[in-house]
């Protein structure tokens, strides 16, 4: 490897060697999927082939309990997506999971037909109890998983486009977008508080019997539902990971640092940042959309400004612009919140402001910051190799060269 | 007009603020390949003239010729650059949070959508051309260290190399050695010096050694016009410039 000048006529004979690393996962992304492949493989034989009298054994309440944190944890990959990597901090993205939350409430609440309270062969029970003469427009089709599927897909990721496109265009940048991003889910969260709504009010929909026909009382349809959880949430983290290590990741990082410098080089800034943030918004819905079956409820305060700030909380503990960080800090901080909220109830929510001090003063990266070799998303020596590979005549003047 | 084969064409060009005229009838022309420095008091209308010929400053009057075939007055800021018209700003500005490779992988002319971005490999040719760069601005044993390492003269070059990127004829530079090392110093001017040739380079600079180090040619602005042209020693000691710049 020579440092100095290359002579022009070099270059003509230089062929192709690829650049090393590529498509390849960093040390920190094995773990991390190694991880939930370990928790998709061990709680179903916990909870299935343990018996219940052995102090091994995962109950009901522990299934539904790990299945709630990875979907918290998705719900933080989506923030950290685009706050770690682009700088947008968005303080509203519990509405991109409770729309996706809702859409799955409604197949669900279909679901249910003639076996609720009042038999009403169509109308789910809020309905009835609501003088409701018949099915409100927006609620056909969702009797169809498909449909209800797309829907979980396609209404968060059209509010992002619809908001971002109109936040992005205008500018809204730093702490005036995080404060509309509030504004936008306190307004949905009134909104579905609202019994005309169609919605089911403050009671939203809960009750749920079935879903694609398998009982949602019995431990197996969660022990199921928790896998697929973990899936899904390998899938987004690989989706993530492929984005930020592209060029258009690339990119995003260049926004976040200098973005007049990054539209000065001809990159459309806002187009990029849209695009981010629908992604971010459906990755955020299909969150919503697995935890509801697993919770057996959605309701309005799914909506509340401070679901999604504690969304922030949790990436920033676990530590921003790595994605697995996000993650553990998710279910670290969850974590927390169910035995502290056992324990001491009082004590959770000065905890939780506590621990977004302490992170913020004693680990800016976070608590992923404390191993070592991490924080910096890097995807190896991947260009240390220079674009040229020796041809004969190359060696022989190596040779001549060794000779003086 | 007719064709003289020059690299930049700037006539009788006006611009003024508000009565105050930043330049008045500037005529000045860029030689291909020719390395032209520019120096002037403040206020002389340096800037401006550089800020016409990218686009964002229009002039009342005047004509602005790249080559022999485009009207820049009829262009937009990023039609110019692509035209190939590069131009640094005296406060470097690098991602730094990239690597200097990757800084570089950015500049790369092309590929500017999200899509695109996402599925974009560094072809050999460009990945060549990155090296080339790397070789030519001297930053190859730092191609792996984050923008934010670098000190300010390495970010300079950087900034140069950026440019190099879209490989543009005509390279606009201002102030390229402000709060450098002498060390650093004599490494630009060999750096902007094999820049010249291939490429035109206009440098503003104030530091009249280095400008003295690097110009072959030297055009001394003063109050939105041309008052001296030449090597460095005629316009030393040309009565005019003693007056109004040099000030002795």
């Amino acid at each position: 490897m020579n440092g100095g000048k290359q002579e022009p006529g070099l270059w003509s004979r230089t062929t192709l060697v690829a650049r090393k690393g590529d498509g390849r996962f960093d040390r920190g992304s094995k773990w991390f999927l190694a991880a939930l492949a370990l928790v998709a493989i061990a709680v179903p034989i916990l909870n299935q082939a343990v018996p219940a009298s052995s102090p091994f054994h995962l109950s009901a309440f522990g299934i539904t309990l790990i299945g709630k944190y990875l979907c918290y944890g998705m719900l933080a990959l989506a923030v950290d997506l685009i706050w770690g990597y682009c700088g947008i901090l968005s303080l509203g993205h519990a509405a991109f999971f409770s729309l996706g939350g809702y859409a799955m409430g409604m197949y669900l609440m279909r679901q249910i037909g003639p076996r609720g309270v009042y038999g009403d062969p169509i109308l789910p029970d809020f309905m009835v109890f609501l003088n409701y003469k018949s099915l409100p427009w927006f609620w056909y089709g969702f009797n169809h998983f498909v449909f209800a599927l797309l829907m979980m897909l396609l209404v968060p990721a059209l509010l992002a486009l619809v908001f971002g496109w109109f936040a992005f265009r205008s500018r809204v940048t730093g702490v005036y977008f995080s404060i509309i991003t509030q504004a936008l889910t306190y307004a949905l969260m009134l909104a579905f508080f609202r019994n005309n709504m169609g919605f089911g009010g403050n009671n939203g929909f809960t009750d749920f019997k079935d879903i694609l026909g398998f009982d949602l009382h019995s431990d197996r349809t969660h022990v199921v539902l928790l896998v697929i959880t973990a899936i899904a949430l390998a899938a987004s983290y690989v989706a993530c990971r492929a984005i930020v290590e592209s060029r258009a990741g690339r990119v995003v990082l260049a926004i976040r640092d200098a973005e007049s410098r990054t539209r000065f080089l001809g990159y459309p800034v806002e187009s990029f940042k849209l695009w981010l943030f629908v992604f971010s918004g459906i990755v955020a819905g299909i969150a919503g959309a697995l935890y509801v079956p697993q919770i057996g409820i959605i309701n309005p305060s799914e909506f509340a400004p401070i679901n999604s700030i504690e969304a922030v909380i949790w990436v920033a503990v676990g530590g921003r612009g790595t994605l697995y960080g996000a993650v553990v800090g998710a279910i670290l901080v969850n974590y927390a919140k169910t035995y502290l909220t056992g324990a001491f109830p009082e004590v959770w929510l000065y905890a939780l402001g506590a621990l977004f001090v302490l992170v913020t003063l004693l680990l800016p990266r976070g608590i992923v910051g404390l191993l070592p070799a991490s924080g910096r998303r890097r995807s190896g020596g991947k260009i240390n190799e220079r674009m040229e590979m020796q041809t004969p005549s190359d060696v022989a003047i190596e040779k001549v060269n060794v000779k003086e | 007009m007719t064709v003289r084969n020059k690299r930049l064409y700037l006539e009788d060009l006006t611009v003024s603020f508000d009565g105050f005229k930043a330049l008045n009838k500037l005529t000045l022309y860029v030689e291909p390949g020719e390395m032209l420095c520019i120096i002037g008091p403040n206020g002389a209308g340096k800037t401006t003239m550089m800020d016409v010929i990218t686009g964002k400053t229009r002039p009342d009057s005047g004509t602005a010729w790249f080559g022999d075939g485009i009207n820049l007055l009829q262009l937009s800021e990023p039609e110019i650059v692509a035209a190939g018209i590069g131009r640094k700003f005296q406060k470097p500005t690098v991602f730094e949070q990239l690597t200097v490779f990757e800084n570089l992988e950015l500049a790369l002319a092309g590929c500017r959508s999200f899509l695109k971005t996402l599925r974009a490999r560094i072809t050999a040719a460009q990945h060549r051309r990155i090296d080339e760069v790397l070789d030519i601005i001297g930053l190859w044993e730092h191609r792996e260290s984050l923008g934010r390492i670098l000190a300010h003269g390495q970010k300079q070059w950087l900034e140069i190399g950026m440019l190099l990127m879209q490989n543009p004829e005509l390279l606009l530079v201002d102030e390229p050695v402000a709060g450098m090392t002498p060390h650093e110093i004599e490494r630009t001017s060999e750096l902007l010096l094999s820049l010249a040739g291939e490429h035109s380079v206009v440098v503003v600079e104030h530091d009249m050694a280095f400008v003295r180090s690097i110009a072959k040619r030297v055009t001394v602005l003063h109050e939105g016009s041309v008052i001296a042209e030449g090597d460095m020693d005629k316009v030393q000691n040309d009565p005019k410039v003693i007056e109004v710049y040099l000030g002795v």
